[in-house]
């Protein structure tokens, strides 16, 4: 499996793309935190950027290499190599690109300005939602053989988890108030990783007191062990489940 | 060695293979020849596992190549247009298909290497290469692990005088040693040397498959240009080329 992800790894580090994402994060997690007097407050900011940013890089970047790199899966699969290796070598190649660009970027400011609890729970929840948007992207570019349906289809999923699933939710809550929908509103908020990220990492935060009862009910939840097992758990689902819908389709597919 | 047994592809509404059936067995250089869009290049992949065939079965050394991949370790491959990752150089190439099927050095077949002089531009990006020399390096890495079964998917199409006479002379090697050589080409001249049979495709049907001692005694041509060229203008394939020429014409007066 190494043998593989290496070239792939090489590859994408070529390309540059990856660099400049780096360089990208690195400098805008710098500027929160030394624009910002209270370290809390970046944290917010940089919270923000992290739920909306990386969901769509990685999206992006995966799509657009899995098209590029058609060929290449192309060779691969004439060589004696099962459809399965290749698609998780090539998964595991782009992964750890993102996660390294996340991790330097990312990782090194929080450990400088900000090496908390909830600097840690940031840390965790961006390398989660960059390893299941990859996973997400590969399910979503395996199916469809062309390129631009393929960037369309990755976009479209971006807005469905950052605009619209929380606008469906919204309404739903709003709609039903007279019911109590503590119970049921975590199970829906795990049909989207972006939004357990987001409270995961929000009741580490002190900010979450001013957020009313029910937030009040998730705090003892989230912030209890249960709680880090539950994310790191729903977050594992995410990234197996597309993947693994996404190799039993490039098994049955013709290249 | 490789028997194809009821083989039928749909694209959709194309039928591209209908019901194709062959065997063949080693020693063999077998030009699979028809016009554009005749299922050609199909067939091969589907050998090589890369198309899944919607009926039928084929086996390969006898055993069902469906889920199995390690009988590709006895294939080599140049595809028709070989496309390779970007930022690759030549050498890594080489060296990860190395890697991958793990064969020794001193088991490995450097000839085409050395006589394309690929050597010397082992440092060079695969992006940067010309179709030609990609090519090269398509031809040399299908040889390069002395399979046992070679097919080759428009060898010619695209190599100088030199290289294309290099590769034939290659090809004309590998045939004395008892390989299966699979080879289609528009260029009929160049299989004329090299071939032993004749499988002739056309709209996703095998018209025949034949020897070339046949086939010459049954168009009564001796080049393979012209007896195919005789079948596309669908001209019968029966000895009735013997009772046209003795055939009475209306003038003239039998004594």
């Amino acid at each position: 499996m190494m043998k593989v992800s290496k070239y792939v790894l090489y590859d994408i580090l070529r390309s540059k793309i990856v660099l400049a994402y780096t360089l990208f994060l690195l400098i805008v997690s710098l500027s929160m935190f030394n624009m910002e007097e209270n370290s809390s407050k970046a944290m917010l900011s940089l919270l923000n950027i992290v739920l909306i940013v990386l969901p769509l890089v990685s999206l992006v970047f995966t799509t657009i290499h899995y098209y590029n790199s058609y060929e290449f899966i192309e060779l691969m699969s004439s060589q004696p190599m099962s459809r399965t290796r290749i698609i998780i070598s090539e998964f595991a190649g782009v992964s750890v690109s993102l996660l390294s660009a996340f991790l330097v970027g990312v990782g090194l400011p929080i450990l400088l300005y900000a090496p908390d609890e909830t600097g840690f729970a940031l840390l965790l929840t961006g390398m989660a939602l960059t390893v299941v948007f990859v996973a997400i992207a590969f399910f979503a570019s395996v199916r469809s053989r062309d390129k631009a349906r393929g960037i369309g289809a990755a976009l479209l999923l971006w807005f469905y988890f950052t605009l619209i699933f929380d606008g469906l939710i919204l309404l739903m809550i709003f709609n039903l108030s007279d019911y109590p929908l503590e119970k049921i509103t975590l199970p829906l908020i795990s049909l989207n990783p972006i939004d357990v990220g987001r409270i995961f990492v929000t009741l580490k935060m002190d900010i979450s007191a001013l957020m009313g009862v029910t937030s009040a009910l998730y705090k003892d939840f989230f912030t209890s062990s249960t709680g880090l097992l539950f994310t790191i758990g729903i977050m594992l689902l995410w990234t197996v489940l597309p993947l693994w819908l996404a190799i039993r389709r490039f098994n049955k597919k013709d290249l | 060695m490789i028997s194809i047994e009821h083989i039928s592809k749909r694209f959709r509404k194309l039928q591209v293979l209908e019901d194709i059936n062959a065997n063949m067995e080693k020693g063999q250089v077998i030009s699979l020849i028809g016009p554009n869009g005749s299922g050609k290049t199909t067939l091969i992949k589907s050998i090589l596992g890369m198309v899944r065939p919607d009926k039928g079965k084929i086996t390969v050394d006898g055993h069902v190549i469906s889920g199995d991949h390690s009988y590709r370790a006895n294939i080599g491959y140049m595809p028709q247009i070989g496309r390779y990752p970007d930022n690759m150089r030549i050498g890594q190439l080489f060296r990860m298909i190395e890697n991958i099927r793990g064969v020794a050095a001193d088991k490995q077949d450097e000839t085409l290497i050395r006589q394309f002089e690929l050597e010397k531009i082992y440092d060079k990006p695969m992006r940067t290469l010309s179709g030609g020399t990609r090519q090269k390096v398509s031809a040399a890495l299908a040889f390069l692990f002395d399979p046992a079964i070679l097919i080759l998917d428009e060898p010619t199409a695209g190599l100088d005088p030199l290289s294309s006479e290099l590769l034939k002379d290659k090809i004309i090697a590998e045939k004395k040693k008892n390989k299966l050589i699979l080879i289609t080409s528009h260029i009929l001249s160049d299989l004329d040397e090299l071939t032993t049979h004749v499988m002739y495709l056309q709209e996703g049907k095998l018209q025949f498959f034949k020897d070339m001692q046949t086939l010459q005694e049954e168009t009564g041509e001796l080049r393979l240009g012209k007896a195919i060229a005789r079948i596309m203008k669908g001209e019968k394939l029966t000895n009735e080329w013997i009772d046209k020429i003795l055939e009475v014409k209306k003038d003239e007066k039998i004594y």
